[in-house]
């Protein structure tokens, strides 16, 4: 291992690892309000809206984000819509996001018991009451842990970034090999700044799911 | 003609082709603690839960205060208010505090001020002996304090009539006792109730009117509880009652 190229590689990662997290942060703050709203839409069973969700739901579940991006980077412009890599990038990941958070939303409001809104609409309050202090904030807590398992993937997802030539971490790692052929040094920094970035998130996670199991669900 | 607090005309409740209640009529007067018992499936959930309007009716009309009650008419909330249920289930809203619990529906519902309503809460949740756990979560609190809970919260909507179905079945023995206590002393402090029971000697020392149900009907009414309980007049009751024996 040599230290001095390690030493040097560094602002390149550095950088990277900014514009990572800039498209990162980005598209799950996107993702989440897409799942949050296209889950409303599913919980409420609005239809025809409710149908054409439930497609883009299975289309982006079931599709690698390396295909979505292409479709976005290289198809979109055909059609007269071009967007800047990183706002490729942030689109892929809010659409690819926006589908899984869905589904964990989805499932958290499923998952509330019936008896929750009826002892709230037994109080007088309203659907839409009931549903705001009620049904949503318990909803929104039990998934947690799946929310942050969904912030995780996506931040891994995005090292296919470099296929549309972003220069995020993966892009950095290669370019780097490809030019001075310091595979191990390159490699192992590559290890370590995902764990910089993911690692962070995980624990953050681990902590809101020890504070929730605390204030929540009895019984 | 004097207005009864609850009126039930007619009242014909099906699940599909199940049919629960057949024209059920029902009166119930202020100051009235009328206990529902019957075998189980019989429908006492089910009446308790169309007059609060949680159930949609198939034929006839529940008044209160001379009001029709009905799930899709837009005076539900208000018709509700007039109407406090508490469940078997402990179904406290897990994600807010005691104090929160009893709080949300006056301050959401009613528009009622913070600390005026915090101030009647407290004393509410004093009389029950849960001043003292207002800022825990019902996670922390046994089976038969939630219940508790559970009533103030829904008395705090100062209701007309207060259904209580089964409160105490899913709680151990042990607790049943300080539950069905705060139960008594709102009946001696004239509330009107409506309960649905498997605690005999409970039902006995708080009944002003006991109703047997039996297949959605009632087979025998009496407003003397206590001779209800000793010598009931049909074969049915009976037979019920002795059910309860060892
Ligand atoms: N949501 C429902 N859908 C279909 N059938 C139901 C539903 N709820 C209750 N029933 C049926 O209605 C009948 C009456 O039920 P109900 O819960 O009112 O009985 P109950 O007298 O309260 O009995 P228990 O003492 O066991 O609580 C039962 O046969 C039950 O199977
Ligand atoms: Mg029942």
């Amino acid at each position: 291992m040599d230290w001095n190229v390690i030493i040097s590689y560094l602002p390149r990662y550095k950088d990277a690892l900014l514009l990572t997290l800039r498209i990162g942060w980005q598209g799950v703050l996107f993702a989440l309000i897409t799942g949050i709203l296209c889950a409303l839409v599913i919980y409420l069973k609005i239809p025809v809206l409710r149908q054409i969700i439930g497609i883009y739901i299975e289309v982006f579940r079931n599709t690698p984000l390396l295909v979505q991006l292409f479709f976005i980077y290289f198809a979109l412009p055909k059609i007269g819509l071009q967007l800047s890599p990183e706002a490729c990038g942030v689109l892929g990941l809010s659409l690819l996001g926006g589908a899984y958070m869905a589904e964990t939303i989805r499932s958290g409001l499923e998952n509330i018991a019936v008896i929750q809104s009826e002892s709230a609409e037994s109080l007088g309050m309203s659907k839409s009451q009931t549903f705001r202090y009620v049904i949503f904030p318990q909803a929104l807590s039990s998934s947690v842990p799946g929310i942050m398992a969904n912030v995780i993937f996506l931040l891994k997802e995005t090292s296919v970034f470099s296929t549309i030539s972003l220069m995020d971490l993966m892009f950095t790692a290669k370019d780097l090999i490809g030019m001075y052929a310091k595979t191990i040094e390159c490699l192992t920094m590559l290890v370590v700044f995902y764990l910089i970035m993911i690692l962070p998130v995980s624990i953050l996670g681990n902590i809101l799911e020890r504070r929730l199991r605390f204030a929540e669900f009895g019984s | 003609m004097k207005q009864s607090l609850l009126e039930i005309k007619h009242l014909n409740k099906a699940y599909g082709e199940n049919i629960i209640l057949k024209s059920f009529n029902l009166k119930v007067e202020k100051g009235d603690v009328v206990v529902v018992i019957g075998p189980s499936g019989c429908g006492k959930s089910t009446l308790l839960r169309c007059i609060n309007a949680l159930e949609d009716i198939q034929g006839g009309e529940i008044l209160i205060g001379g009001e029709p009650i009905s799930r899709n008419a837009k005076n539900i909330s208000t018709m509700r208010q007039k109407v406090g249920m508490v469940f078997q289930s402990y179904d406290l809203f897990p994600h807010k505090t005691i104090l929160d619990n009893v709080l949300l529906a006056p301050i959401k519902v009613q528009k009622r001020k913070r600390n005026e309503v915090e101030k009647e809460a407290l004393e509410l949740l004093g009389k029950v002996g849960l001043a003292d756990r207002k800022n825990d979560y019902p996670r922390q609190l046994s089976g038969g304090q939630k219940q508790r809970v559970a009533i103030v919260r829904a008395l705090i909507m100062h209701p007309d009539i207060l259904l209580l179905d089964e409160i105490t079945a899913a709680l151990d023995p042990e607790m049943v006792r300080e539950v069905l206590e705060v139960v008594i002393s709102l009946a001696k402090s004239g509330s009107t109730m409506m309960i649905v029971t498997h605690e005999m000697a409970f039902a006995k020392a708080i009944a002003t009117r006991v109703l047997f149900l039996e297949n959605g009907e009632i087979v025998e009414e009496s407003k003397e509880p206590k001779a209800f309980f000793e010598s009931p007049q049909t074969e049915r009751a009976k037979k019920f009652l002795k059910s309860f024996e060892y």
